[in-house]
């Protein structure tokens, strides 16, 4: 069984509906990626799965419905967001925002993952006591990747994390996050412009467009489709 | 030299007072983005319970307790009742709805205690403090040190806490703390209860100095004004150090300009918030609104 299933999901803003009956499941300990054109639909998508906006339809978590819950309960069901912009407390200090990521978390489970994660981004070990809105945008993207690690989630939902970082800043964290699956077997949804850097860590990926899903595939298929290289990687 | 001297300390214990109103806005100005104009009716009010408390046969301490947990409460209610529900009103329906109430409870507090004005025994002895040559009132360094522990109470609050972590985090970024399991009403709510304990506090130190009316609280908040204009408005430090700096500048002005006097003093408060607007809007320790994209 998948660790996320949706089913006939809807989505959108007030009056205006953005995804049409998404059907998607995502695999244990998988990388999957879902790539589309601006204002196909990615981000409402991952607001749909962690609560953050109105959706219908169905979605599965680990066997159990979450549609109906709120994006606070979701949280506590073991999805992580890390949302468009990084999201970081600017105002906090790198450690503090690592430690409110294990907010639902014991203290010794705390000090325990702060470690652990710590070991992946060592950047940001030396940056433990600045205001993490003093960061660059790479280690800001870090920053809010480990937040997320922190609360220990099944899932990982990753909104565009190469957005505004150079394309070696960007392959040095794809890597990273095919090293953090590989060590914790941990599943992520990755929403994706940057289209074969993302596919090159991913298993599976499907295609958005206009609230649709209009191909899904495996990440090796995808990369090689011609349709795919020409619209998303930039090849003619 | 040592009228300048007793002038300073009078100042940081008014300052201190202004301090602590000023807090009370700066709370709930940080975590909702609103200036609770009523703070200081809301203060006022609080007053009046100690003594209404006493009035009932309670002593001064566990009544000034009770009224400060209840004023925690009120804020609370307040925050749930008429804040959250208009969360997404215009600033002007805002604004006008608390103004309302600042009219509404001044005139609440002089339907029950009427307008005549009642005396509210102070925390402190009426003693006077000798360090060599130079006297303090115990009232004065009273205040300086209970205002100097809540302060140090409040700090190890947000600094050691989780939930004081978790306050920061609601009111720096509501979505991403929602995002880490913060339940962020929650924590506004909270918010806006340490603020009403706060001005509670502010309106407890002043109504012995002043006797207790319903007006008391209207020079107090002009100062508190100051202090947070001053401050940054959305600066823990900037109210504390504006609310002292309020009140040593304007006891210095009050004693060494003649013509100013203590009539005229509240007339320090309106140039330092004009200055402050002016010369910098983001006050002395206030974050600069800039908009990375």
């Amino acid at each position: 069984m998948s660790l996320l299933s949706l089913r006939q999901i809807r989505a959108g803003y007030d009056a205006r509906s953005v995804l049409h009956d998404i059907e998607l499941d995502v695999e244990e300990r998988q990388i999957q990626v879902v790539l589309g054109a601006n204002g196909a639909g990615k981000t409402t998508l991952l607001r749909a799965i962690s609560g953050t906006i109105a959706r219908q339809g169905t979605i599965m978590f680990g066997g159990m419905p979450i549609d109906r819950l709120s994006a606070r309960k979701i949280v506590a069901a073991g999805i992580a967001h890390v949302p468009q912009g990084r999201g970081t407390f600017a105002d906090l200090t790198v450690d503090e925002n690592i430690r409110l990521g294990a907010y639902l978390r014991t203290a010794a489970e705390t000090r325990q993952d702060r470690e652990r994660w710590l070991t992946f981004f060592p950047r940001l070990s030396e940056r433990l006591s600045q205001q993490a809105g003093s960061l660059s945008g790479g280690e800001q993207q870090m920053l809010a990747i480990t937040r997320a690690l922190m609360l220990r989630p099944r899932l990982l939902l990753l909104d565009e994390p190469s957005l505004g970082l150079a394309p070696i800043i960007t392959q040095g964290l794809f890597r990273t996050l095919a090293a953090i699956r590989e060590e914790a077997g941990m599943t992520m949804l990755i929403v994706e412009q940057s289209a074969n850097l993302a596919l090159e860590v991913a298993d599976s990926g499907v295609v958005l467009e206009s609230g649709q899903i209009v191909l899904r595939d495996s990440a090796q298929s995808l990369a090689g489709n011609d349709e795919v290289r020409r619209i998303y990687l930039g090849y003619e | 030299m040592t009228l300048f001297a007793s002038q300073i300390v009078d100042g940081l214990a008014d300052g201190a007072i202004y301090a602590s109103l000023a807090l009370a806005l700066v709370f709930s100005y940080r975590s909702t983005g609103i200036v609770n104009f009523a703070q200081g009716e809301m203060a006022m009010l609080s007053a009046y319970l100690v003594w209404q408390l006493m009035a009932w046969g309670l002593p001064l301490i566990p009544a000034v307790l009770v009224s400060i947990v209840v004023s925690f409460i009120a804020g609370a209610l307040l925050y749930a009742s008429i804040v959250k529900p208009l969360s997404h009103a215009s600033l002007l329906t805002v604004v006008s709805v608390l103004i309302g109430l600042y009219l509404a409870l001044n005139s609440l507090a002089g339907f029950i205690w009427t307008y005549t004005i009642k005396p509210l025994p102070s925390l402190f002895p009426k003693a006077h403090l000798q360090f060599g040559s130079f006297s303090v009132s115990a009232e004065t360094a009273g205040i300086i040190v209970v205002v100097g522990l809540v302060l140090l109470l409040l700090y190890l609050l947000f600094e050691t806490t989780k939930v004081g972590l978790a306050m920061r985090g609601a009111a720096s970024t509501p979505d991403s703390a929602v995002l880490v399991g913060v339940s962020v009403p929650v924590m506004l709510l909270i918010g806006w209860g340490i603020a009403a304990a706060l001005g509670a506090l502010s309106g407890i130190l002043v109504a012995p100095r002043v006797f207790l009316n319903p007006t008391m609280m209207f020079g107090v908040i002009i100062y508190a004004f100051a202090a947070a204009t001053l401050g940054g408005f959305d600066s823990i430090v900037g109210a504390v150090v504006g609310g002292l700096l309020v009140g040593v500048v304007e006891n210095l002005v009050g004693t060494y300009v003649p013509w100013i006097g203590p009539d005229l003093k509240i007339i320090v408060a309106l140039v330092l918030i004009f200055g402050t607007l002016l010369i910098k809007p983001d006050g002395l320790f206030g974050r600069k609104k800039v908009v990375r994209l």
